[in-house]
């Protein structure tokens, strides 16, 4: 115990040391700030000054909270909420009506007004006031005053060198004795500190949903991305090509024998690449989602696969980010099953009840499928997750495999 | 010489449209409106009263299937009209819609790549005016790989009939492409109704019904 705390005390010394070092600058530009603002505040120019006093404590309450880990306290996380909208003035709106910013304002008040004068008495009572009593011999010693006398830390005079080390012993013995409270006083004060400035349980909570919030929102631009670069894909490359195919074609018709079978191998070239960019665009984001939705969808994907599918599939319309989720999820399961499972053939089925939509893509293939060895399925559960959907997989050695996915999700 | 067609076309990228225009033009059709919305393009076969609708599935203004939606009606209003839906993908689900309207006579669903074999395009234009049924080669396909029921019951040989009755073509035309003779495609025509239970009755209907079966899976 006396090993913690001794262990403890240059991080304590440091923290209280460094909050006097803040704590002084802080109590003139307090004073300053406050007295102008509002000796200017009928003139209105005070009023900005009087916003900037408030708002003081947001960096006091940032550095702070970072000054905590000195006393091995994790520096606890922000409290306050990003703002929806850019600008200085959208900021200031939002910080002036978080009350985190006014529980910051009053640890600063508290920081410049009260707790650093504590912080350098006890500093002072603790450290300063042994130390220099262990140091009367050398102040003795170094003091050139006639009368051969010193008074230590303005309190007691000695005129002995053995008045001087007995000083010593007892400043040594009261360093001691005092180290630990010195520790306890810390302690009491990171708490003030921390409970003031880390976040409370509805703001932890607030950031929570804004996480949740802003993953949605990140999933749903990369959706929207996803459809750009079809459309862009679509409109652009796509009819330039088949308008060359188109040419191509015409040209043919009317070119003399020795051109005619040049023009027929570019025709070919023209049209293998027609056919792999539709591929590739179709595999991007395929239009019959949008326009008819998952179970046309599911049926175009169970036309696709290498592996022949029963189709079971009864389902209204849902979001599109309902829709995409769950149909990429199937496709990246039947592109599985295709590759991996040694399946001769595979069944997908889809309800929709209670408010949720569930999708399940058995085969009856070897099983063994391990959803933590390849990206696709992670990527596609944490797609899900995002809409507070789940993503099972249930594949023992010797099969078969069962790929079930959960969304709770309203109707369209 | 097949008779020149007044067609009306729907297409919303202009370097397509004035294609497409040259390309039936060059085969002696008159295009009689090109058109690059879908409202347009109502109006355009309402006061045209065209031989043959071709369009475009995806169009403006909310750039999803209007083409097709537009097609539809004008399919729902007048079930004879012949309308021809050219397709950036391969999408079973269009064609089996389109198919479902009138008696699934004079429809055509063809991939855009399709129209670079330019005489196969003016081929296919010609027969959806004339009343054929045609369905992309490549959908065609595409379910083949399927095993499905009541398909499972055909052999490899009538699948490959049935492929080439939904690409349109004639009896004698799949002989041909088959190197048979047109009585031995008559006999696996035969055998496909058979199988997919459609009885004997009027002939091309049933050919349609073989084809809508096929789509529907």
């Amino acid at each position: 115990m006396i090993r913690t705390v001794v262990r403890d005390v240059p991080r304590t010394v440091a923290y209280l040391l460094s909050g006097v070092l803040i704590g002084v600058p802080l109590l003139v530009v307090l004073l300053v700030l406050s007295t102008l603002g509002l000796a200017l505040a009928p003139a209105l120019v005070g009023l900005p000054l009087l916003a900037v006093a408030v708002l003081s404590g947001i960096p006091v309450g940032a550095l702070e909270r970072r000054r905590l880990a000195l006393t091995h306290i994790p520096p606890p996380p922000d409290p306050h909420a990003t703002p929806a909208e850019p600008g200085l003035a959208a900021w200031a709106r939002l910080r002036l009506t978080e009350r985190a910013t006014w529980r910051e304002l009053a640890y600063t008040g508290l920081l410049g007004f009260v707790l650093w004068p504590l912080d350098a008495l006890v500093l002072f009572g603790a450290l300063g006031l042994p130390g220099a009593m262990i140091g009367a011999p050398v102040q003795l010693a170094t003091t050139s005053s006639a009368s051969g006398d010193a008074r230590i830390a303005k309190l007691w005079l000695i005129d002995s060198y053995g008045q001087a080390l007995l000083c010593t012993a007892a400043g040594v013995v009261l360093l001691l004795a005092l180290l630990r409270p010195l520790v306890l006083y810390t302690r009491a004060r990171a708490a003030l500190a921390r409970l003031l400035l880390a976040p409370s349980e509805a703001e932890a909570e607030r950031r929570l949903a804004e996480v949740t919030r802003s993953r949605a929102r990140l999933v749903a631009a990369f959706e929207a991305e996803r459809r750009r670069i079809e459309r862009d894909l679509h409109d652009g490359a796509q009819q330039r090509l088949v308008s060359l195919s188109m040419t191509l074609g015409l040209a043919r018709l009317d070119a003399p024998p020795e051109l005619s079978d040049r023009l027929a191998a570019a025709h070919r070239e023209a049209d293998q690449v027609l056919g792999e960019l539709r591929e590739l665009i179709h595999g991007i984001h395929p239009q019959v989602l949008a326009d008819y939705g998952l179970p046309d969808a599911l049926a175009d994907a169970a036309d696709r696969s290498a592996v022949p599918v029963e189709l079971d599939v009864d389902l209204p319309r849902f979001a599109e980010s309902v829709e995409s989720a769950a149909y990429f999820a199937v496709r990246e399961a039947l592109a599985n099953i295709g590759r991996h499972s040694g399946a001769g053939r595979a069944w997908i089925s889809g309800r929709y009840a209670g408010g949720r939509l569930r999708v399940e893509v058995r085969d009856d293939g070897t099983g063994g499928a391990d959803p933590a060895r390849g990206t696709g399925l992670t990527g596609l559960a944490d797609r899900l997750a995002v809409l507070d959907g789940t993503l099972a997989v249930h594949s023992p050695a010797g099969g078969p495999t069962v790929l079930s996915l959960e969304i709770p999700c309203p109707q369209r | 010489m097949p008779p020149a067609l007044k067609i009306v076309l729907a297409e919303d990228s202009v370097l397509l449209r004035e294609g497409l225009v040259g390309v039936l033009t060059r085969f002696g059709h008159e295009v009689v409106a090109a058109v690059g919305d879908a409202e347009s393009l109502t109006a355009a076969v309402r006061s045209y009263a065209p031989d043959l609708v071709v369009t475009d599935v995806r169009m403006p203004p909310g750039l999803t299937d209007e083409g097709l939606r537009a097609a539809l009606e004008l399919r729902a209003a007048n079930a004879s009209l012949p309308v021809l839906v050219l397709s950036q993908y391969v999408q079973r689900a269009y064609a089996a819609e389109l198919l479902d309207t009138g008696d699934g006579t004079g429809v055509g669903y063809l991939l855009k790549d399709r129209i670079g074999q330019v005489e196969q395009f003016a081929e296919t234009v010609e027969r959806v005016a004339a009343g054929g049924t045609v369905v992309d080669p490549e959908v065609v396909r595409q379910l083949l790989r399927r095993r499905r029921d009541p398909l499972a019951a055909l052999t490899p040989r009538e699948r490959e009939v049935l492929a080439l009755v939904a690409e349109g073509k004639s009896n004698g035309a799949i002989a041909r492409e088959l190197v048979v003779t047109e009585a031995a495609v008559g006999k696996h025509i035969g055998n496909i109704l058979g199988k997919l239970d459609l009885p004997p009755a009027e002939d091309t209907h049933r050919r349609v019904l073989a084809v809508l079966a096929y789509l529907r899976g």
